[in-house]
């Protein structure tokens, strides 16, 4: 068993703040050979963990995005046309047979996130983001890859992984997955830090933040959190926001109230909850941040 | 207790550590986890790697391997603690020499629990209720008695015959299917190939030595109409309670995608319970799951928590919004009007059923009904069969 917290030591040096349960997550991981599924709000840090995980390995990262329509040409392997059509043109006159076997080689293939991640030599991260916003076709077809490792190309035959890539999906929940999927995979739900922890992540990630300044913005986001808004705020904005009040020389967020209201944008990202955050709720919540 | 050359004892702590795992992997199935063999034999993995050393470090390893979703997620460690830490386990020896799954008490009493409240606890939703779920039931059988003539002009609440219900129900379920049937062919008459398929169009002209000749072209792809229905449980609407719930039911039958809701004070997702094969048995387990009915009616409360915590996941541009209700609101209407229009920003089309809209003299005058209607697309009274039935071709045209 690897050390978890040897790993989330690891996963800080990289700059990742990960919390235990996440580290045991990372090593079940590898002792279980499963993909690890990640769920939970947007902008939480899901897509990180991939990145993190690379770097703990010092690993590549191949990633597939997925989206409405994404098919296996864009995810899995394409074949050059262009060069093909130019070959065809060439080897005119000859047998067509011996014109199909050439065109349909490797040298015609172009590879895709999902087949260039089982031929590396060295195992790398493989991060399949946002997999609800795909098809439930393709979803299907990726479970059967995550089961086998192996693809098939009816043009060139079976090709087996050379090796297992570290797979992580993430969710944001817009689609209920398969059971099928959920099953294949560990899972992890991605919370929003606590306090101390949106802290120490300000700290490893904005350059210049003070401790001090950056637990009272980790407590002055935990206020905002709490308001019934349309659109909580994430770890990605609270680092926005405290990149911004850095940049405007904000050392106590009780310098300057008029400022850390103005700033507000960088974290409340609707016309509504602009409009419902008055400078005097600024100013109450301002008044718990100690 | 890994590696080869075990001795006999460690044999034995191996098969305790089976059968106990076996224990709590049917207490994980018995609150609704989908676990299969598999996981079991990970989880003899996990141990075996050393994870059982810290009752903290096995949760943690457990959760992962055996949460599938959220809800999973969040219940995940009370089970836990309560299986393997009931007895104030605290080291692995303990763990493997305790007592069977039934003999401990405090997970028995989590399994009797569970029984009790069957299978559509889960399915609640997760808005914190204030109140236990109560355990009566016995809701929306329809009263009154009138022997007419044309099944399809007499109002649900006067049908009492059992064969005209199930008639009605009969239609129902047809409709449903109609209305599917028309909602997909609009798709099918678009299709034409529209996009080159390159990879085929190739594969194909080898033989013309690689000119063009036969062109493949690429099909649309058919993407289903998704509908949601939110019917309304509450006491007025007690009377058309149950022939609504049939016709879901023949809609979730029929529909490729389609989720139901049912609310009064708060929402319960009640797709799964309605997805029993047999009706009468689906109206026993909703009727388990819509307690409250009878009381007053909080639609604005209901749709806020439907689209804070449902609407992302059952929504998307094709779906067609149908909520059953009279309107009648006991809570804030205001709200109901805003959420209703938060509701109608994010789905394609909403459509109001009112029973009452059928009877003589009815308008809409209660307060709820007058914040919700300009937000409303199409606002039709639902109180026969033939007023359904009239729905048909707007429903087509969606």
């Amino acid at each position: 068993m690897k050390n978890r917290d040897e790993i989330a030591e690891r996963l800080a040096a990289s700059g990742y703040i990960a919390d235990g349960e996440l580290a045991t997550a990372i090593s079940l991981m590898q002792s279980l050979r499963r993909p690890l599924l990640l769920e939970g709000e947007a902008g939480v840090g899901k897509t990180e963990v991939a990145k993190a995980l690379a770097a703990l390995h010092t690993t590549e990262l191949i990633r597939l995005q997925c989206y409405e329509g994404l098919d296996q040409s864009a995810a899995l392997y394409e074949w050059n046309y262009q060069r093909q059509l130019l070959a065809i043109q060439a080897h005119q006159g000859q047998n067509a047979s011996e014109v199909e076997d050439q065109i349909f080689s490797e040298k015609y293939l172009l590879e895709r996130p999902l087949l260039a991640a089982i031929r590396r030599e060295e195992p790398p991260v493989l991060l399949i983001d946002e997999i609800d916003r795909a098809d439930d076709e393709f979803e299907a077809f990726l479970l059967e890859l995550l089961s086998d490792f192996q693809i098939s190309i009816p043009e060139l035959g079976t090709i087996k992984a050379t090796s297992i890539p570290l797979v992580v999906l993430t969710s944001n929940g817009t689609r209920e997955l398969s059971d099928a999927l959920r099953r294949r995979c560990l899972y992890h739900y991605v919370d929003y830090p606590d306090v101390d922890r949106e802290a120490r992540i300000i700290m490893a990630r904005v350059q210049g933040a003070s401790a001090s300044l950056a637990l009272q913005i980790a407590r002055m986001v935990e206020n905002i959190r709490k308001e019934d808004l349309r659109k909580v705020p994430g770890v990605a904005e609270t680092l926005d926001w405290a990149v911004a009040l850095i940049g405007l020389d904000i050392r106590d967020l009780h310098d300057d109230p008029e400022i850390v209201h103005e700033t507000l944008m960088c974290l409340l990202k609707t016309r509504e909850d602009k409009a419902r955050f008055k400078p005097e709720i600024t100013a109450k919540l301002l008044g718990k941040v100690a | 207790m890994s590696g080869s050359g075990k001795s006999p004892i460690d044999h034995d702590v191996d098969r305790l550590v089976a059968t106990r795992l076996a224990g709590f992997v049917t207490t994980l199935r018995d609150n609704a986890f989908a676990v299969g063999s598999r996981e079991g034999k990970d989880a003899a993995a996990v141990i075996a790697e050393g994870y059982g050393e810290c009752p903290e470090l096995l949760r943690s390893a457990f959760k992962h391997l055996f949460s599938t979703r959220k809800a999973d997620w969040d219940k995940f460690d009370g089970i836990f603690d309560a299986f393997w830490l009931g007895k104030r386990v605290k080291s692995r020896s303990t763990i493997t020499g305790a007592s069977k799954p039934v003999n401990n008490p405090s997970l028995k009493s989590l399994q009797d629990r569970n029984a009790e409240r069957g299978d559509g606890e889960q399915a609640f939703d997760q808005m914190p209720s204030p109140e236990d779920p109560p355990n009566g039931r016995g809701e929306g059988r329809m009263e009154g008695a009138s022997q007419a003539i044309n099944l399809a002009e007499v109002d649900f609440r006067k049908m009492s015959d059992p064969d005209q219900i199930t008639q009605a129900h009969a239609a129902a379920a047809q409709l449903a299917q109609a209305m599917r049937s028309r909602l997909t062919r609009r798709y099918l008459a678009r299709r034409h190939g529209y996009r080159l398929d390159i990879r085929r169009t190739i594969h194909a002209n080898i033989a013309h030595g690689g000119t063009p000749i036969t062109l493949v072209k690429r099909r649309r792809k058919d993407k289903p109409l998704r509908l949601v229905v939110l019917l309304d449980a509450s006491g007025s609407m007690s009377m058309y309670t149950a022939v609504f719930i049939r016709f879901i039911h023949g809609m979730l039958d029929e529909f490729h995608e389609a989720e139901a809701f049912l609310f009064h004070t708060q929402l319960a997702h009640v797709s799964d319970a309605m997805k029993e094969r047999d009706p009468a048995r689906a109206l026993d387990r909703l009727s388990m799951m819509a307690q409250g009915a009878g009381g007053g009616t909080r639609i604005g409360l209901c749709l806020q928590t439907f689209n804070r915590w449902h609407a992302a996941r059952v929504i998307h541009s094709r779906t067609c919004v149908m909520i059953v209700s009279d309107g009648y609101e006991t809570g804030d209407a205001n709200l109901l009007g805003r959420e209703m229009a938060q509701l109608t920003k994010r789905c394609r089309r909403v459509v109001w059923l009112n029973p009452m809209a059928g009877w003589d003299g009815y308008a809409p005058e209660a307060a709820g009904i007058k914040a919700a209607l300009p937000h409303v697309d199409l606002y039709a009274p639902a109180n026969t069969l033939e007023s359904l039935l009239a729905l048909e071709p707007y429903l087509a045209k969606l």
